[in-house]
This record gives structure tokens, C-alpha cells and sequence, in this order.
């Protein structure tokens, strides 16, 4: 598929794949909205790269998503943006699933780290480097990963315990 | 007649029950556990259109100390529902509840797993209110209810 | 003495782990070691649990604040009370049922989280929208940008200490839920928006008292312009609080008007046009303070400029079809449902199946809500459920500055800068 790129975005594809040739492992578009995917150990140098010489200041999102594949089965996707030629780009970046282990971009975007957060609560991918680690939405005592495809929307009965209804002075 | 015509002009019997109860009635403070969407409306049920004074309920106390009728406005989640039912713990008797919209009656629209389905699961629950999220007039609809409801309790003669 | 281990102090109640790490985080926040002195209260460490039930906190927001006499030394945020798993459930439906659960998202301003999820299955599934749909959208987005802030101006101005703000912009809201009771047949949950266009056309009832109200309520506003703008408690209250340093605001991921107070002038209606925002004139108010008095200004301002933007639409719309006309994209009209064969297949197979995007594809579009840019990515497998959406939410990103911009304010200041970044709970919890 030939690509329609902007010069921002051709310049990043020309940067990566002369200096990062063995990392960058494919670049796709749909819907007008540009993919890269890259080799998951170089995820915190090639980000580093695209903020400070691509000018991709600003990380508007880190999410998670599950493939449901028996290979790679989670995939991190960095939603970044270009102010100056407000350009946007989408970095993936594959895990397995019997180790979800990922390098933290916290140190590159502070706003990364609650993003982070809620991809280990919803997806269980633990994210190395993270200064604070911890479930964001669901309280810590839950053991499940509830946007994981197997677990039902119904939830799991008793997972969660509901209060006490007699009162404490009783 | 009774006892008034001896007393003279300017007094009236009633029993202390009726007397207690209609001033419960119409002072029964809210607290409102506003948690989502139906707070919103909540607001609007206190605010100049609908006008919730009118029926001696405008104060609304944040302190559960303070207050008599506990409005709960949204959906439950399994983290929160600790935190409510410790207010409702927290509130003095006689106290009543109201759940107010699909979500807080029954888990409405939400049939997931973060959500509580419906707040009797861990609340004595007074009055349910319909509509996700239900119109002030619906919300005063159910105070009404509970009004009515209060003026029917015994109050002292139970307690003592 | 050193510093006590906040756990050794507290005895949770319920859900022990969750406490216990929260206080351990707060703990870690800034890994250094302190002395305190006990015996003088006012250089004495004390931990306060805010929220999830306060008034000031906007909803089911968590606090705990580490003090020191009437300083915040330290912060930390806990967030998902109130947690139900939209995108979870966005899974299990198609996408046109999925829209009802998007008003409940940001229930300040549906519409707006209406027409976000409607942009971006449109751009997925390359659906065309008729132009008078599109500017009866932009009409709805901002009368949603104005009723959002009317929210934010009466309970900010009310957590700073003025109670009768909230009754009189409580008025003018009650003015916009009739337009939209009007419009859409709800007061404010309204899923209004369709995919492929609008559910019905603007009455002439509404668009008289669209126009009704776009001519009063500026007069409303500048009585409060009046009241707030040089009222010297106001500025004391506000100036200096609760500063985002313009340097840090990119760093944190800010976004709306909280980054527009810190001196970037970043609007998705600016940046990425959508609608037919590229057709009228408005002005993005930005800000270099970065504190709670410019994110006052830059809402206030927001106002104007939205009622400039709906007197614009009211002038240039055109008029003709209110949804597109493809059976595979969207809803037939109900005359057609009435009184056509196809017509009430296709409405069966638009509710049954819904449309579907190609195998594999993906997007991501983004609208500026009132609170800042609320994005949403699909991503498809061909049926007519989504394989994945995810909602960038602005105010789960505001929420994470609110956390770094507390440290080092006064404890009283706390809800007013609250009021300022304005979070929505249900949207930043998902």
C-alpha cells in the first residue's frame, strides 16, 4: 500500500529508517491516521528520538489493546502530536503475553504516567521504570484485567467484595 | 368539646406523634450522594426552577451528621460502595434513602462489572426513582412519597 | 524525630491493600527524609483524606494531601470511584448503541461526547454527513461548551466562596436544557447526533429560542464580568493559585483550557478542523499566567466566543437532508421506516448489525470538548461491534496536573483550584 504522507511524517519515516533501520518494523496508514511499529526493547530510544529532533512534544495518550493472538499479544500504543506542524503519529509496540513487560516513557513525558497506569490496570502490562506503578481505576485488592478479551463484562461474582451491611456499632 | 375549649382560644391538641412526624416531614434535609449524571439534576432540583425549598428540603447537608434523606444520585460502583454505606452508617436514625435514577434503583444502563446492580444490594432503599437520569419533577415526586410516608410512622411511641 | 510510617497510623476499614498502597505512594512521592517536629502543631505532618463524598470535589474525586500546618506538601490522587468500564462495554455493543453511553461520559456537555463518537466511526467508515446536519452539530457542541462552563462558573465561583453565582447560572442553564429538551426530546442526556448525521431537524420553535437565547445571554454575561473581574476577594482568591508553569503544561499533558492558560493556544477546532469549524470565525482566548484567575478569563472568553460561533451557524445554515442517504450508513428517515419495505429492513439491519467498518482499519478522530481535546480510537474487525475503542478523556489528563500543580498550596486553596480545572468525574473514570 503506498503511503500519503505530510513532510513531517515523511521526515520521521526517512529519520527512523536510517537510524533505527532494524528497529522500525512497519509503517501503515487508515483512515488518514499514520502507524509505526516498532521493535518493542527500543521503545524509550525512539520516542527520546521523535521529542527531541522530531519535535513530538506533546503525548496525548498510552493505551493498550489485546490482539487475542497466541503471539504478541498486547500492543502499547502511543498517541503522539507535533505542535509546530500539528501532525499526528501513532507508535505500537507489541508484548507478549506471559511476560507484558515494557519500558516507561515517564522519564520522556511526565504525562505518561497515569496513561501507564491505566494500561497495568486494564491490561496487566507492567511497565519498567514506572515511579509509581500502581491499579488506577480498580482498588488494589482486585486480581483480575478487566479489558483483557477473556474476561466477561459481567465481571467475575465475589471479585470485588460489597460493605458490610450491619453497622459498625452493632 | 375537648380539652382546647377549656385551655381557651390559641390552643390545639394533637397527639406528639403527629406533631413530630409532620415536622420530620417537612425538614427532611437532604444528603445528597451525588456520584454522576444524576447530580447534575440533582442540582437542578435544588436550584431556582424546580425549587426544592418549597417543600422544607433546600438544606443540603454535605455532613451526614446533619442530615435525614439520602439521595443517591448515579451509579454504584464496588469502590464507592463502601464509602456510601459508611455515610449512611454515619447518619442519625430515623433516616430514609432514595434511590434516584436507573442506575443507583438497578444498575440501569451499566450491566458491568464495576457496577453495584442497584443500591439495595447494601442500602435500605425507600423510594426508587425512574429515568436515567429522572426529571427534577420526578425527584420531588419521590420526596413527596417519603413525606407521606413519614406522616404515617410511629415516631416517639416506638422509640421510647 | 523521623518521619512516623503513615501506615503504622491508619487503620483502613475497607479494601486494606488499596489504602495501605495509596498511603505508601504518598509516602514515596518525593523520597526524601523528613523531620518533623511534634510538639508544634503547625510544623506537625498531618494526612487528609479528601473526597470520594465532598462538596468541592466535583463528583467522587480522592484526595490525599499530606500537610504540613496549612502547606500541602504532597499529593496524591485517587480516582475510579467511579470505574464502570465504557470501553469494556463498548465491545459488546454496535456502534450506534455504544452513543447513549458517551452522553454519560462527560454529562456536563453530551453532545459534544455525542458528536465525538460519531466523527470518528464517520471517518472509520467513510460516511458523509449533509452540511445542514453538520452545523446543527456545531450548534449543539456549543450550547454544550456553554452549559459545561455555566457548571464550572457556579460551582467554582461558589467553592470561592459566592453562593448565588450557582442560582444564577443554574437560570441560564435551565434555558439551554430547553433548547435541548426542544432539539432532542431530553434535558441534557440527549443522543442527539447520529451516525451519518442528526436524529431530527432544528423546529422552528427551537431555532426561535436558540435565537432568543443567544441574544440574552450576553447581557447576562456581562453583569458577571461585571461582578467578577476586578472583585478583589475573586482575584485574592484566585491570582497565583494553582499555577501551571507554561514550560511544564506540555509535559503534563494539560489540555483545554487549562493548557490555554498556560500560553499554548492548542484547540482541535483550530488544529484538525472537523465540522465545519474551518467556515466560521472565532478566536481560541489563551492565556499566559498559567493560574486559576487566566483559567477564568480563558473560559470566560470561550462563552463569547461560542455564542459568536452559534450566531454564525444560525446564519449560514443551509438547508436540505439531516442524514446521509445510504442505507448502509445510516438510519432512513421514519417516513421511509412507515411506509416502505426497504425502508424498515434497513432500519431492522441498521439496528441489528449496525454498520461496519472495513476489516482491520482504524482511527482516530478528536473534537475539543469544553474540557480540552476528547479523542476517540476505533479500531475494527469488520463486524458491527468494535474490536477496540478508546477514549481520550481531557479531564483524566487535567486530573494528573491537578496532582502536580497542588504540592506546595495552601490547604484552603484546594477546591477553588479544583473549581479551576474543572474535572468530570464519570469522564476521567471511564
Amino acid at each position: 500500500m503506498s503511503l500519503e504522507l505530510n513532510d513531517t511524517l515523511q521526515a520521521v519515516v526517512d529519520g527512523l529508517s536510517s537510524e533505527y533501520s532494524d528497529k522500525l518494523i512497519e509503517v501503515y496508514q487508515s483512515s488518514d491516521d499514520t502507524f509505526v511499529r516498532v521493535e518493542t526493547d527500543s521503545i524509550v530510544e525512539i520516542c527520546t528520538y521523535l521529542k527531541e529532533k522530531q519535535h513530538f512534544v506533546f503525548l496525548c495518550d498510552v493505551f493498550g489493546n489485546d490482539r487475542y493472538t497466541s503471539d504478541e499479544r498486547f500492543e502499547v500504543v502511543y498517541n503522539l502530536m507535533n505542535l509546530r506542524t500539528q501532525t499526528r503519529l501513532f507508535l505500537k509496540a507489541r508484548v507478549e503475553e506471559e511476560n507484558p513487560v515494557i519500558d516507561s516513557v515517564t522519564s520522556i513525558w511526565k504525562a505518561a504516567g497515569w496513561n501507564e497506569r491505566e494500561v497495568y490496570d486494564m491490561f496487566g502490562i507492567r511497565f519498567e521504570g514506572h515511579p509509581d506503578l500502581r491499579r488506577i481505576f480498580m482498588p488494589e485488592d482486585f486480581e483480575y484485567f478487566p479489558m483483557r478479551k477473556e474476561f466477561p463484562l459481567l465481571g467475575i461474582p465475589g471479585s470485588i467484595e460489597l460493605p458490610n451491611t450491619t453497622p459498625d456499632t452493632e | 368539646m375537648g380539652i382546647e375549649s377549656a385551655l381557651g382560644e390559641g390552643y390545639l391538641t394533637t397527639r406528639l406523634d403527629k406533631l413530630i412526624n409532620w415536622g420530620r416531614a417537612n425538614a427532611a434535609w437532604p444528603m445528597p450522594m451525588g456520584l454522576a449524571c444524576c447530580a447534575i439534576e440533582m442540582m437542578a432540583f435544588a436550584g431556582p426552577k424546580y425549587d426544592v425549598s418549597r417543600f422544607g428540603s433546600e438544606v443540603f447537608r454535605f455532613s451526614p451528621r446533619q442530615s435525614d434523606v439520602m439521595i443517591v444520585a448515579g451509579w454504584t460502583t464496588y469502590k464507592m460502595s463502601h464509602a456510601i454505606r459508611r455515610i449512611w452508617d454515619q447518619m442519625p436514625d430515623p433516616k430514609w434513602c432514595i434511590a434516584m435514577g436507573a442506575c443507583a434503583s438497578t444498575g440501569g444502563m451499566h450491566r458491568c462489572y464495576g457496577v453495584v446492580q442497584g443500591v439495595d444490594n447494601f442500602l435500605p432503599v425507600d423510594a426508587y426513582v425512574s429515568g436515567c437520569p429522572p426529571r427534577p419533577d420526578a425527584v420531588i415526586h419521590a420526596l413527596m412519597k417519603i413525606q407521606d410516608k413519614i406522616k404515617t410512622e410511629h415516631s416517639v411511641l416506638l422509640d421510647t | 524525630m523521623k518521619l512516623q510510617n503513615i501506615n503504622d497510623k491508619v487503620d483502613p476499614q475497607f479494601q486494606e491493600l488499596h489504602q495501605r498502597s495509596i498511603y505508601k505512594s504518598l509516602e514515596d512521592k518525593h523520597t526524601t527524609i523528613e523531620d518533623v517536629d511534634i510538639d508544634d502543631p503547625l510544623n506537625a505532618k498531618m494526612i487528609l483524606n479528601m473526597g470520594p463524598q465532598h462538596p468541592a470535589t466535583h463528583g467522587v474525586l480522592r484526595l490525599v494531601l499530606q500537610l504540613r500546618g496549612e502547606t500541602i506538601e504532597k499529593t496524591k490522587l485517587d480516582i475510579g470511584y467511579l470505574h464502570r468500564g465504557v470501553e469494556k462495554i463498548a465491545e459488546n455493543k454496535t456502534y450506534q448503541e455504544f452513543m447513549p453511553y458517551t452522553d454519560r461520559m462527560d454529562y456536563l456537555s453530551p453532545y459534544s461526547n455525542n458528536v465525538a463518537l460519531c466523527m470518528a466511526v464517520e471517518k472509520i467508515a467513510n460516511v458523509e454527513v449533509p452540511d445542514r446536519a453538520q452545523y446543527i452539530r456545531m450548534i449543539g457542541c456549543e450550547l454544550a461548551r456553554i452549559s459545561s462552563h455555566l457548571l464550572w462558573l457556579g460551582t467554582m465561583v461558589m467553592d470561592a466562596g459566592a453562593i448565588s453565582f450557582f442560582i444564577w447560572t443554574f437560570r441560564e442553564r435551565e434555558k439551554i436544557y430547553d433548547i435541548m429538551d426542544q432539539i432532542a426530546g431530553h434535558r441534557f442526556t440527549v443522543s442527539h447526533s447520529r451516525i451519518g448525521g442528526v436524529a431530527n431537524d432544528l423546529t422552528e420553535d427551537a431555532t426561535a429560542i436558540i435565537k432568543e437565547f443567544v441574544n440574552s445571554f450576553p447581557k447576562e454575561l456581562k453583569d458577571w464580568h461585571g461582578l467578577l473581574d476586578r472583585n478583589r476577594i475573586f482575584i485574592d482568591r484566585n491570582e497565583n493559585v494553582g499555577v501551571l508553569e507554561t514550560k511544564d503544561a506540555l509535559d503534563l499533558g494539560a489540555t483545554g483550557p487549562v493548557l490555554r492558560a498556560s500560553g499554548y493556544a492548542v484547540d482541535q477546532r483550530i488544529i484538525a478542523p472537523y465540522l465545519k469549524y474551518s467556515e466560521v470565525d472565532f478566536e481560541i482566548p489563551t492565556r499566559m499566567e498559567g493560574d486559576n484567575l487566566a483559567r477564568y478569563f480563558v473560559r470566560m472568553e470561550e462563552l463569547h466566543e461560542s455564542i459568536r460561533i452559534i450566531k454564525q451557524c444560525l446564519d449560514k445554515i443551509p438547508t436540505g437532508s439531516i442524514r446521509s442517504n445510504n442505507a448502509k450508513h445510516a438510519y432512513p428517515s421514519k417516513d421511509e421506516v412507515y411506509y416502505s419495505m426497504e425502508g424498515m429492513i434497513h432500519d431492522f439491519m441498521m439496528t441489528d448489525t449496525g454498520i461496519c467498518p472495513p476489516e482491520g482499519a482504524e482511527c482516530y478522530h478528536a473534537v475539543e470538548s469544553p474540557k480540552g481535546e476528547l479523542g476517540y480510537y476505533i479500531q475494527s474487525d469488520g463486524t458491527g461491534h468494535p474490536w477496540r475503542i478508546k477514549i481520550n478523556t481531557p479531564s483524566f489528563r487535567n486530573l494528573q496536573v491537578l496532582e502536580n500543580i497542588l504540592d506546595g498550596e495552601m490547604v484552603a486553596d484546594t477546591v477553588v483550584v479544583i473549581g479551576g480545572v474543572d474535572p468530570v468525574m464519570g469522564e476521567a473514570d471511564k
